[in-house]
């Protein structure tokens, strides 16, 4: 397999993807790639991934009407309640899968990135559960942004690594991670937390994540009496918005938006916008759409929320733009912190900030569906990790 | 920079080799970021090293998220950005200085994406001889592969420590100039020990190539370079010449001298 060039072409989407790592990670790429091909044929492992999501990560999720947001957006607003999931976001989704590819390779030691904390508390609970060795790379001003999570890992008996390159969020981690991995990669397995990173990780990730949509088309012609009008999700790497859109890819009729973060604004250069403002190029692993300079130097991103604040996106959603099969709209931190009031004040339900843009971008469209139309909006996670970040803001005054 | 057609290096990256074969010698192979600890630093470490006994120079150019790279070289890389060095500029200061060995062009892919088509002529008129391109493996975008395989210039290929046997003949068929064998697992930086399992590596790679084989990573003190130089064909050093430079240009020489010296004794 690794001497076989055209099989580099099933690493793509489009143009979009590739392996551009190290040599020395080559050979472990190749090693996950038919680890998981034989996996997914395995009834084995399916039947053991089905238990642990329906018996430990708490799925199905449920499909929530919400009856007084749907009467400030205008439509009928259905929300994906990922937030109900155990530890509390859609992240888990993904490593419960992992971690049994893992163990299948007999790797003993996981490395993950996290940003806002949620995939590196997903990976942490999993690694407790299946005994193996969790490291968590996160950057330092994520870890004061998101102290709760940083504690949470701790207790479930991961070792955080604190880092203090460059940025210091989601991109500086996951560089870091990569680091450890092409010096560990003989008996370590590195969960990437997002459809990002070299190939296979792109649709391995999808795939975990495609449970989300499955269920929620289900949902949707059962509780709604058909298939929704738009899909809306946030978009950082993209794993929730990827994993929500899968199964509806092949609906036409059904739109999916991806909503990035506008941070400060477009036009300033404080956001975490990389498919409405970034151009391709080729970061951790994959070509994708990134924010860069003219020299190719990757910019900071920003955003309010720890888990959108990456300057890059996964192929997929580089390649569904341009097939124009997926739109990408962008919220601002301000309008994204409206979002999160709303749906705590309007439905009951303390969104995750990173969750809050595709609320607050539903919410600034007012008018753009008629009532009888239906929406799936992803509510990728709950927002207890961000309370105190937000209380220190003044959002209620 | 008018009359650097006159001091642009001409030797090829073969020749230099064919003529250390004949004496059998050993080529020391030094890397510099562009633009550490300064551009100026950088032309001055880059004549020196030429005098100093250096065969090939590799200039690094410095990225943004370099994630091959140790502690030492992330540093220097983020010193040498905050210069405003990029990798035309870092071509500017190989046309400044006076060098008669052959030029390597040591970079991330997305700096050379960025650079546009016509970056790797810019490179050959600059006197660059070959390019490595650190996270571009054999079958990863055989587009930008062949772009470079026919671009005229050296294309350096690396074989790792994790390489199947039968991947190894493929990148060095797919290769040119050299082979970077990367002696130990894990991220460029300074380490003490010599690496163990090095003699075997490289007679693997010799049952399948011809072409020069160099070893680095972690090689930092004239004794490490000593013992390598007794398997490889080249030594490369490069994270224990910038933390040296970091210090001084003389410091960085000094330490070059000193392994040319272990290496030829």
């Amino acid at each position: 397999m690794a001497n076989n060039v055209g099989a580099a072409d099933l690493d793509r989407f489009g143009a979009f993807g590739g392996r551009y790592v190290p040599e020395t990670l080559i050979p472990a790429l190749d090693e996950l790639t038919e680890a998981y091909a034989a996996a997914v044929n395995d009834p084995e492992f399916t039947r053991e991934l089905d238990d642990l999501l329906r018996n430990y990560v708490g799925r199905p999720s449920p499909l929530t009407s919400a009856p007084r947001l749907s009467e400030e957006v205008g439509a009928r607003v259905f929300l994906k309640r990922e937030d109900l999931n155990h530890t509390g976001a859609h992240k888990i989704n993904n490593t419960v899968g992992q971690a049994l590819l893992a163990r299948r390779m007999g790797k003993r030691r996981i490395i993950a990135e996290t940003g806002a904390g949620q995939h590196g508390v997903a990976t942490a609970t999993v690694c407790a559960r299946f005994g193996l060795e969790c490291v968590v790379y996160m950057g330092e001003e994520d870890m004061r942004r998101q102290e709760l999570n940083v504690f949470r890992m701790r207790l479930l008996g991961a070792t955080v690594v604190p880092v203090s390159s460059g940025t210091r969020t989601l991109k500086d981690a996951t560089s870091e991670a990569i680091r450890d991995w092409v010096g560990s990669v003989n008996d370590s397995h590195y969960i990437i937390g997002s459809v990002v990173g070299p190939a296979p990780y792109p649709r391995i990730v999808r795939d975990m994540q495609a449970v989300i949509g499955r269920e929620a088309r289900a949902q949707m012609i059962e509780q709604a009496g058909g298939l929704p009008k738009t899909v809306v999700a946030c978009v950082g790497g993209g794993s929730n918005a990827m994993g929500v859109f899968h199964a509806f890819i092949g609906d036409g009729d059904v739109e999916l938006v991806g909503v990035e973060a506008a941070g400060l604004g477009l036009d300033s250069t404080e956001h975490s916008a990389s498919l409405s403002r970034g151009r391709p190029g080729v970061l951790h692993g994959s070509l994708s759409y990134l924010l860069q300079d003219e020299h190719g130097q990757i910019l900071p991103a920003h955003s309010v929320s720890a888990g959108l604040d990456y300057p890059g996106v996964g192929p997929e959603h580089a390649y569904l733009m341009e097939l124009r099969r997926a739109t990408y709209v962008s919220v601002t931190d301000s309008e994204a912190l409206g979002g999160f009031l709303a749906l705590s004040r309007l439905e009951g339900i303390i969104p995750a900030l990173e969750s809050a843009h595709a609320v607050a971008w539903i919410k600034g469209n007012r008018g753009r569906w008629s009532d009888d139309d239906s929406l799936l909006v992803c509510i990728s996670g709950r927002g207890d990790k961000d309370v105190s970040q937000v209380s220190e803001m003044d959002l209620l005054s | 920079m008018a009359s650097a057609s006159e001091i642009i290096s001409s030797e090829s990256i073969a020749q230099r080799f064919g003529a250390l074969r004949a004496e059998s010698r050993c080529a020391l192979v030094c890397y510099v970021t562009a633009g550490h600890p300064s551009p100026a630093a950088t032309i001055e470490l880059l004549e020196g090293l030429d005098d100093a006994g250096a065969d090939v120079i590799e200039i690094g150019v410095p990225f943004s998220d370099p994630v091959a790279d140790g502690p030492v070289i992330q540093e220097s890389s983020a010193v040498a950005l905050a210069h405003g060095v990029t990798l035309d500029s870092a071509l500017d200061l190989l046309r400044q200085a006076r060098i008669s060995v052959p030029v390597v062009l040591f970079t991330y892919l997305n700096p050379l994406l960025a650079a546009g088509p016509d970056v790797l002529a810019r490179a050959a008129d600059s006197g660059v001889a070959g390019v490595l391109v650190t996270d571009l493996p054999l079958g990863a975008d055989s587009e930008r592969e062949a772009w470079l395989a026919r671009s005229g210039l050296d294309f350096i290929r690396l074989v790792a420590p994790t390489t199947p046997d039968d991947r190894i003949a493929h990148i060095c068929e797919h290769g040119s100039g050299f082979v970077y064998l990367i002696s130990r697992m894990g991220v460029t930086g300074t380490r003490h020990d010599a690496p163990a399992d090095l003699a075997p590596m490289v007679t693997k790679l010799r049952a399948v190539t011809d072409l020069p084989i160099c070893a680095g990573f972690g090689i930092s003190t004239a004794d490490q370079a000593r013992v390598v130089s007794r398997m490889a064909d080249g030594v490369v050093v490069g994270s224990a010449i910038v933390k040296a430079a970091a210090q001084s240009t003389d410091a960085a020489l000094k330490l070059v001298r000193s392994m040319r010296e272990a290496m030829d004794g």
